[in-house]
């Protein structure tokens, strides 16, 4: 198990990281996902031991690996650049490890030929990295971190350089590969799609600070704050004021569209007056040319004031205008139905609804 | 591109070859066979008499050049200087091509700034400037017999020594072998030395395994740009050497200059350029690393 406590760091003016603390479970696949200058890739190289906290310890069960340096640690990194060495070959490269740690001649060979086996690339061992494709560079560079079974896998956003289409074979393989394998993976990533695709846990950072670890289902459904709300998927954000409280319902107050009762949030204890902000999710809204809404639904009129049709579905952006002040909430339709993509059309008066335990209520 | 483009478009570097480097060769081929011409330069090789056409060559030229072993000792001597004026070189520029290398982006570029300052001044100077450090009289000679005086030992002269010779090669040609070297080593992506560090590389096993065999080709390059140069100079040996310093190039030059002979001048040139081009094919091979950066 890896136990990060406490962690800080600083460069001149800039904190990197402040007061980190987590734990990742041993078979678990983690991420780290935020934006860039998060923090998260300092991290991952304090784990790696390239960076040395300013506080704070780093622990792999139960032993603090900050005396080691970076080639004593059982741990490897898959780098975003891949940083395959050109002049080796496949098998060379993959070798490398076990040379550095004395491993016999033959054993060495068979544990090559059973990497490459795994990773689906038998017949490589022989190339030059630069004979290789981007997808098999990279399953290259996971074999080679891979083959002297370190206790944690280290993954600072390998898939950035492939396009979109390899990136989600490279997704599915990920996840198979961690499952055989059975090592830790911890992954560096600011793709938060990909963090839910392939993560067990996800700790979003923000500003060197981790503002929420949880499930990727939780983290969508239930966002503890505005920057989780905002940064993992689409989301409305309707910032308002709490006017009462009442067990499982709480009244608040949205500038431009009044007062609404939606559902507390049994973490979060609002008191009257504070400010608050409901985290909306668009698929979670009914749009139609006239709805009607079920007793337990939220409802107002609005027109299209945006569209953007995105093969799938099409985006709608409502603007709602109920007292003066005019709000744009985001929503969206299927386009599984022929015809429905010009369903609507801008400047149309539309109607929407969503249900009173739809939407989600954060500071 | 069709066929005829591409025969145009290699057709300028084919002629300017064929010009400059084709044609003299095969001059001074025919010369080596030529006699001397009475008063220095070349005899006519051909003459035409009743309308038949009499070739005046010979291969007396070639033969000299084994009749005593002075010029193959010559010869011999001159790869030597030239080989460990390559390799002080390499000793030399490897280091200082790796520190530059690896300093701050911003300091990079003044750092090389002040490698090829010397060029600036002029060759014959820098020579000179050598002279005076290497005189019987200079701060140099004298410490170094202060020294000598005190262990009971002879005194040395710097001057007019292969020492003096080799000091300055080495001092003219180091810029030679730290840009090739310091191109090579500026190109390694630092994330290998962090990849084979990560995978349990220690700090010497990261310099044997990934960041010298990389630089090989830089090596190769620099060596090359050192060695030939080296090999045929006839201005330091000329200038510091004395008796004791004389190399190939220096007799060369007597041929062609003093001794008026240009055949002989012609076999000593051609076999020296022999044994350079068989050299550089074989350093172009070595440094045909598979995946180096060239």
């Amino acid at each position: 198990m890896l136990e990060i406590v406490n962690v800080s760091r600083r460069f001149g003016d800039f904190q990197a990281l402040n007061e980190v603390s987590l734990q990742v479970q041993a078979g678990e696949f983690f991420t780290l996902l935020g934006p860039s200058g998060c923090g998260k890739t300092t991290l991952l190289r304090s784990i790696a031991g390239f960076d040395t906290p300013d506080s704070g310890d780093i622990l792999l069960d139960g032993k603090s690996l900050l005396a080691l340096p970076p080639e004593k640690r059982p741990v490897h990194t898959v780098f975003q650049s891949y940083a395959l060495f050109p002049h080796m070959t496949v098998a060379d490269n993959i070798a490398f490890p076990l040379r550095m740690s004395g491993v016999g001649k033959a054993e060495i060979e068979r544990r090559v030929a059973d990497v490459l086996e795994d990773v689906r690339l038998p017949d490589k061992a022989k190339h030059f990295p630069e004979e290789l494709s981007g997808g098999q560079r990279q399953r290259i560079a996971i074999a080679r971190a891979l083959v002297n079974r370190p206790r944690l896998l280290l993954l600072d956003e390998p898939l950035s350089a492939l396009d979109a289409k390899l990136r989600e074979q490279m997704q599915i393989e990920l996840i198979n590969l961690q499952k055989e394998v059975g090592i830790t993976f911890v992954y560096v990533t600011h793709d938060q799609g990909e963090a839910l695709a392939l993560s067990h846990r996800i700790a979003v950072m923000n500003k060197g600070e981790v503002s929420q670890i949880d499930e990727p289902s939780l983290l969508y459904s239930s966002p503890k704050n505005r920057f989780v709300a905002d940064f993992i998927g689409q989301c409305n954000l309707l910032d308002g004021k709490v006017v009462s409280c009442d067990g499982a319902t709480t009244r608040i107050t949205i500038d431009g569209l009044g007062e609404l009762a939606v559902q507390s949030n049994p973490n979060i204890p609002f008191n009257v007056g504070d400010d608050c902000a409901l985290t909306l999710r668009p698929e979670k809204i009914r749009l139609a040319k006239s709805v009607a809404p079920e007793s337990d639904e939220v409802h107002f009129p609005g027109t299209v004031h945006d569209m953007l049709y995105l093969g799938d579905v099409t985006v709608y952006i409502i603007e709602v205008k109920r007292d003066g002040h005019p709000v744009l909430i985001e929503a969206l339709l299927a386009n599984s139905a022929p015809g429905r993509a010009r369903l609507l059309d801008t400047g149309d008066a539309v109607e929407i609804c969503w249900p009173r335990d739809a939407g989600h209520l954060v500071r | 591109m069709k066929n005829g483009a591409k025969a145009l478009l290699t057709l300028p570097p084919a002629v300017y070859l064929f010009l400059f480097f084709a044609v003299p060769g095969l001059l001074m081929l025919l010369a080596s066979f030529r006699f001397p011409g009475d008063y220095g330069g070349l005899a006519p090789w051909y003459y035409v008499e009743d309308g038949a056409i009499t070739f005046d060559l010979t291969l007396e030229n070639w033969a000299r050049l084994f009749e005593t072993t002075l010029y193959l000792q010559l010869l011999l001597k001159s790869l030597l200087f030239a080989v460990l004026t390559t390799a002080i070189c390499a000793l030399l520029a490897y280091p200082l091509a790796l520190t530059i290398a690896a300093s701050p982006k911003k300091h990079r570029d003044l750092l090389i700034l002040m490698v090829i300052l010397p060029f600036w001044s002029n060759f014959l100077v820098r020579i000179y400037a050598w002279m005076i450090i290497f005189s019987p009289q200079g701060a140099l000679t004298e410490g170094l017999n202060h020294i000598t005086g005190l262990l009971g030992l002879e005194p040395v002269n710097l001057m007019f020594s292969s020492v003096a010779v080799i000091t300055c090669l080495v001092y003219v040609h180091l810029p030679f072998m730290v840009l090739p070297l310091y191109a090579n080593l500026e190109k390694h992506d630092p994330a290998l030395l962090d990849a084979a560090q990560d995978l349990g590389a220690t700090r010497a096993q990261r310099f044997w395994k990934v960041t010298w065999p990389l630089s090989l080709p830089g090596l190769y390059a620099g060596a090359v740009l050192v060695f030939i140069p080296t090999l045929g100079i006839f201005a330091i040996p000329d200038l510091l050497g004395g008796t004791n310093g004389i190399m190939i190039g220096n007799v060369i030059k007597q041929q062609f200059v003093e001794s008026r002979d240009w055949p002989f001048g012609s076999v000593l040139s051609l076999v020296l350029t022999g044994i350079t081009l068989v050299l550089v094919v074989l350093a172009g091979r070595l440094g045909r690393t598979p995946g180096a950066l060239t």
